[in-house]
């Protein structure tokens, strides 16, 4: 592997900032690179996550699956896993009570209760491969799992529907039989498994296409791929003999959690307290309940015994997550001067088992870098025997932009046209209308366009055989939510900081330092706690990218109402105004009076009553993502395998708070996106039995399946943040299987339309366009 | 239930006799038996290493080994590889990278480089992303984890120059 010198994969900070704000722009704090305060407990193994808890006298809970993608349950009989010594509970879908249909919005996604119980443990049918039907509680895991072979499950077989087209079908296999399509707001009027169709509208598609000079039109396939956490799913459940509910979960929302359990279980929420673990990896996969109601339900009968459930990674892969597969249709017309005169989408997103498919979000970023006057776009969410799609980095961003942007490419190719250029004669700006309504505030969509042109990767020439380079652009909602905090002053100068968002990638520490920015104190002095459900006011899930935008809001304003807090005790101590207090890289003075930080907070805690401000944000100020990434490819004709030689991204990051969590933001968001591009994908036979279980068989990057990726931080301040912060987790995941699929086509001549584009794929393209050059004319 | 089989071994330093049963993977006994809760599941079936141990210093995967298989021999995990009074230069190098940002993975990661870097001082960009292939992350694309690794090998040769040069010096 050569190492060029200029990105010396050492000392080079890979990571480059532009544009407004760049460098540390009169900031102490923000734009520093300090250590996160939990590192030296996840580097020593000492955090712990969700089956690292263990309270005395724990049982262990196991859960029964469906063998089958699609059947009715005519009996269960579990009377000989009950006789099992060392069982304590057994529970099914009997033990659950009934609810009410009723949308409960999760955050990222919402979903109807009585679908998320039967999907907790199946009521009359099972939907899927790896759909949950009983569960045992055992005095070790080994027992449980034992118990499950003698639970016995009649079933009568019903044919299993696999994809978005042959659900939608006139003579389909119905999953519900009561699920009518939500027709633009019109409730349908007999069974299907279209769950709704929504559309987008403007302008005159008809009078754009004919005034287009080229048009494409292309047909694109996706399967289901998993988040792909590293961390299975894992809770612990206690009910109490008084009635009361602990819950030790890893989760993207605790308060998210504790909402969902008390709906499905029909307990007030006041009665459960929710103990978020440390979270090794959401990615929007853990934001769904999935074990802790079961849990509850085993510890309540196991007679008050806290029950631990954790999963295994073939469960996980059964049964959680996956984002939807996708039947995608683009019909793209620009005319010569590289203007886009007319779009037309149609998109059919997998919900899997239940209904909530991202196609909603799908068909907002499908066509939102761009500036359209005639555009339709038509989005169907289909019930299909698989399991229930759950939010997944950008939810439905990746195969929509792997649609639209490989399109743009084909026209960029038959206009004669730069890829770049294109995008800056339609790239939208402040002022312009997003597809689906919005008008977009400040942006930086162009800006991450020209940063990639003038990028030494874009100028250098790219040789060799059968090397190819592409870009693409993605888009991403983001998204601003609930967020609530506390903060105290210690008598030594240090503020504990107590929040209610789980650190999934550091956000403590950019929680923390806009804190200390907010209120000029060092980073080291701010000392922050992810705390549980009854120790601080509500907040929404680590999701959305929202965190270090709304709970960083959040500790801004904790920082302000923290001086201020100051400002006036030591205006009584000083016998004059708060107004009158000068205060200054971190000393308050007055006249002769003169105070540092620390002494002022010694004061306090001397001479009254202790100082502690809470805040608590809804904001609406939320600032999009864009990005553009440009990729080197090399293909093996023989193999069809691809070689990433070179990988460069540029983001509109607003304001980049820890530059390094930036960086591995958009890292991480990259290499999920190569995953879904050229690797991962969930494999079924034709029963629907999901063959590829594993992380063996369901192969997601390793360390020697990437190169490097270079990231240029692009700032356009959002104004709806006091520091300029957009959310950079999601859009990062949206460009690179466009990106790759247009290097792919300049490396070999071969236009991909299947996800992912694994080496047999491209294979058979390469060999069909032989084939075809090959045919007699 | 099977009966337990006492397995004697040298863990973390420490002789440490335990009871099992024979079906009870070196992993499950780690975290479950003994609490060393450092060495994470994410697979089950050696495919991810983020349950990575030194077995008489060889690297492996614990959910591979059975626990009844360690009888008389020597098992160091993360927690036995940290030094009492002060983090390893590869955990320092981690934390200063920002090369972890769920954490869930980075034991493992630790265990592996740190078990390279024993055998080969001076890796190549090559060499590092190969030899960490059996370790999986989903959250940092491995560019830091990389990064830290390369730049902690680089650290300590710095370190063993300088050492040797004050010992001609000396």
């Amino acid at each position: 592997m050569s190492v060029d010198p200029q990105r010396d994969p050492v000392k080079g900070q890979n990571g480059q900032n532009v544009g407004q704000g760049g460098g540390k722009n009169g900031y102490r704090v923000i734009g520093s690179r300090p250590l996160r305060p939990d590192g030296t407990d996840k580097v020593t193994g000492r955090a712990r996550f969700g089956a690292d808890i263990r309270l005395p006298d724990t049982l262990y809970g196991k859960i029964l699956r469906s063998p089958h993608a699609h059947a009715r349950i005519r009996a269960i009989d579990t009377s000989r896993a009950q006789a099992l010594p060392g069982v304590k509970a057994v529970v099914t879908a009997a033990d659950l009570p009934s609810v009410e249909s009723k949308i409960q919005d999760l955050g990222e996604g919402a979903i109807n209760l009585r679908y998320l119980s039967d999907n907790l443990l199946a009521h009359s049918k099972v939907l899927y491969h790896g759909h949950p039907i009983a569960a045992v509680a055992a005095t070790s895991p080994h027992i449980a799992e034992e118990a499950l072979a003698l639970i016995q499950v009649e079933y009568e077989l019903l044919p299993p529907v696999l994809d978005a087209r042959s659900a939608m079908a006139e003579d389909a296999p119905i999953l519900h039989e009561d699920l009518r399509t939500d027709e633009m707001g019109v409730r349908g009027d007999r069974p299907t498994n279209v769950a709704s169709h929504l559309r987008h509208q403007r302008g005159d598609l008809e009078a754009g296409f004919a005034a287009a000079d080229v048009i494409v039109e292309r047909e694109f396939f996706t399967s289901p791929v998993h988040q792909g956490y590293i961390e299975p799913q894992a809770a612990t459940a206690l009910y109490n003999a008084d009635g009361q509910i602990t819950i030790w979960t890893t989760t993207q929302g605790p308060f998210s959690v504790r909402e969902q359990v008390a709906q499905v279980l029909q307990i007030p929420i006041g009665r459960i307290r929710v103990i978020p673990t440390e979270i090794g990896g959401g990615f929007g996969g853990k934001i769904n309940v999935y074990l802790e109601p079961v849990a509850v339900l085993l510890s309540r009968k196991a007679g008050h015994h806290p029950v631990k459930m954790v999963m295994n990674r073939d469960e996980v892969l059964k049964a959680t997550g996956p984002t939807s597969g996708s039947y995608i249709r683009v019909k793209m017309g620009a005319n010569k001067e590289g203007k886009i005169t007319a779009a037309q989408v149609f998109m059919a997103y997998e919900a899997g088992a239940y209904p909530g498919s991202p196609v909603g979000a799908g068909a907002g970023v499908i066509l939102a870098p761009y500036r359209l006057e005639n555009l339709q776009i038509d989005g169907y969410d289909v019930v299909v025997n698989k399991p229930r799609a759950a939010a997944y980095r950008a939810p439905g961003g990746t195969n929509a932009a792997f649609a639209s942007e490989t399109v743009i490419d084909e026209l960029c190719e038959k206009l004669g046209m730069d890829p770049l250029e294109f995008r800056l004669i339609n790239g939208a700006k402040e002022g312009d209308r997003r597809a689906d309504g919005p008008v977009y505030a400040r942006i930086g969509y162009l800006e991450t366009v020209k940063a990639i042109q003038a990028h030494p990767h874009y100028t250098a020439p790219l040789e060799g055989k059968h090397r190819g380079r592409g870009v693409a652009s993605g888009f991403w909602f983001n998204w601003g939510g609930r967020s609530s905090a506390t903060a105290s002053l210690n008598a030594d100068g240090s503020v504990s900081l107590v929040e209610g968002s789980p650190d999934i990638g550091g956000t403590r520490a950019s929680i923390a330092m806009q804190l200390a920015e907010s209120l000029g104190i060092p980073y080291e002095q701010v000392k922050p706690q992810v705390t549980d459900t009854d120790s601080v006011a509500y907040n929404d899930v680590t999701g959305g990218s929202r965190t270090t935008f709304a709970t960083g809001l959040a500790a801004y304003e904790l920082g302000q109402k923290l001086k201020a807090e100051m400002l006036r005790r030591l205006a009584d101590l000083w016998e004059t105004e708060p107004e009158a207090i000068h205060y200054e890289d971190g000393v308050f003075s007055h006249g002769e009076e003169r105070l540092g930080f620390q002494e002022a907070a010694a004061k306090i805690h001397e001479t009254g009553e202790p100082v502690m401000v809470s805040t608590t944000v809804y904001p609406k100020g939320v600032g999009p993502g864009f990005a553009t990434h440009v990729v080197d490819v090399e293909v093996d004709p023989e193999t069809g395998k691809v070689t990433i030689l070179r990988y460069t991204a540029a983001q509109d990051v607003g304001k980049a708070i820890h530059p390094s969590y930036v960086e591995g933001q958009i890292h991480g968001g990259v290499a999920q996106g190569i995953g879904w591009g050229l690797n991962e994908e969930y494999v079924y036979d034709q029963e629907g039995h999901l063959l590829n279980a594993s992380f063996l068989d369901y192969r997601i990057p390793t360390a020697l399946d990437l190169p490097m990726i270079d990231t240029v931080l692009v700032e356009a301040p959002n104004p709806g943040h006091p520091y300029g912060v957009r959310g950079v987790g999601e859009v990062p995941i949206v460009p690179p299987a466009a990106a790759l699929a247009n290097a792919i086509y300049r490396a070999v001549g071969v236009r991909m339309n299947v996800l992912p584009m694994s080496p047999a794929r491209i294979l058979e393209a390469i060999w069909a366009k032989e084939a075809q050059a090959k045919e007699p004319v | 239930m099977p009966s337990k089989v006492m397995v004697s071994t040298h863990l973390n330093g420490q002789e440490v006799t335990f009871l099992c049963e024979p079906r009870q993977t070196l992993l499950e006994v780690l975290r479950e038996e003994l609490g060393l809760t450092g060495s994470k599941e994410g697979c089950g079936n050696g495919n991810c290493g983020a349950c990575n141990v030194l077995l008489d210093g060889v690297l492996v995967n614990s959910c591979l080994v059975l626990a009844v298989e360690t009888e008389g021999r020597t098992v160091t995990t993360i927690e036995g590889l940290t030094p009492p009074d002060q983090l390893l230069p590869i955990q320092q190098k981690f934390l200063e990278h920002a090369a972890l940002q769920c954490g869930v993975c980075t034991p493992g990661f630790i265990v592996s480089a740190q078990a390279l870097l024993e055998q080969n001082p001076q890796p190549t960009e090559g060499e590092v992303r190969r030899w960490l292939a059996g370790n999986l992350c989903r959250c940092t694309g491995y560019d830091k984890i990389v990064r830290a690794v390369l730049d902690t090998a680089q650290t300590l040769a710095g370190n063993s120059a300088q050492d040797s040069d004050q010992e001609v010096g000396g």
